[in-house]
């Protein structure tokens, strides 16, 4: 029972995500890419950071990298995969999930807390909290705005596969609300398997009390299921 | 063999908000140009040795693919020359 989270050159929320989840009890263990996917992983973060400097794309070397291969092939056995911010660019950027994450709309870096509203409940990502909550995460990117072709995006819609949108305190989905420009205010989507997740918001930066606020617990416990 | 430089230009999708493009547009236009709009490529020119330009194009399309261009959301053209 041991999460691995995947460390690439550049990855820096690597350290505090195994403290919020060394927080919820949940073994876990930092595993530097080139060493490859332990075969006991429970369960796979790919961390924030800029991994290669965010070169070509934000994430797009860090999906070609080879433990990217098995971090894939874990994800159709179905162990669960969570990718964070720059976690959530690799996910996309290697096709775990749909949708890529590109420019925010400002073209400027923006770091500041967030309202999410939680669209699908019934994920082990997101079923302890309701459906239509309101939570705040942080967010720290340059490049977070969910892009995908319309026919999909209504594809995603209809399978209930969008996980959060940016909204207002009240839980209004507006443009204001809206940080970087987002496609119908997208902040996480699942892979074809609800086990697999990506979001541009920072749960593990929510999660100990100590920080303050704790709501991205609920994203995390997914791995002590 | 032949040496062959492969250049591939990846742009954003038509339809796509091009941020960085729309910032320069209006640096631009503060500058006092006229201008109606602008839009900005990557362009990337790889050399390569290959049978023949139909074999250097498709494997710089290739890269294309699996690299160079992320097809969610951007196109690219790919054109080679004899080096």
């Amino acid at each position: 029972m041991t999460v691995s989270v995947i460390q690439f050159g550049g990855s820096n929320c690597d350290r505090d995500t195994v403290q919020a989840l060394a927080h919820l009890d949940i073994d876990t263990e930092l595993v530097w890419h080139e060493d490859g996917l332990p075969a006991d992983a429970t369960g796979i973060v790919l961390p924030g950071g800029f991994s290669y400097g965010d070169y070509l794309r934000a994430g797009a070397m860090a999906a070609r990298s080879p433990i990217m291969d098995e971090v894939r092939e874990a994800a159709e056995s179905g162990t669960p995969v969570l990718g964070i911010c720059n976690g959530a660019q690799i996910g996309c950027e290697s096709s775990l999930t749909p949708g890529a994450f590109t420019t925010n709309e400002s073209a400027r870096f923006q770091c500041e807390h967030v309202h999410l509203r939680v669209e699908n409940a019934d994920t082990p990502w997101t079923d302890h909290f309701e459906e239509g909550e309101v939570v705040e995460f942080p967010i720290a990117h340059g490049e977070g705005r969910y892009e995908i072709d319309d026919a999909r995006l209504e594809e995603l819609e209809a399978d209930d596969r969008v996980l959060f949108r940016y909204c207002d305190e009240d839980g209004e989905v507006t443009p204001e609300a809206n940080p970087n420009g987002s496609k119908h205010s997208v902040a996480g989507v699942l892979g074809e398997r609800d086990t697999v997740a990506v979001l541009m918001p920072h749960p593990e930066r929510v999660s100990l009390p100590d920080i303050g606020a704790t709501d991205g617990q609920g994203v995390l416990r997914a791995f002590g299921e | 063999m032949t040496a062959y430089t492969a250049t591939v230009e990846v742009r954003l999708k038509h339809g796509v908000l091009d941020p960085e493009a729309e910032t320069t547009e209006r640096a631009l236009e503060r500058l006092g140009f006229d201008l109606e709009d602008l839009r900005a490529a990557d362009r990337f020119e790889v050399d390569m040795d290959a049978a023949s330009a139909d074999d250097a194009r498709e494997r710089a399309g290739e890269m294309a693919e699996r690299l160079l261009a992320n097809p969610t959301i951007h196109d690219y053209e790919v054109s080679v020359e004899e080096r």
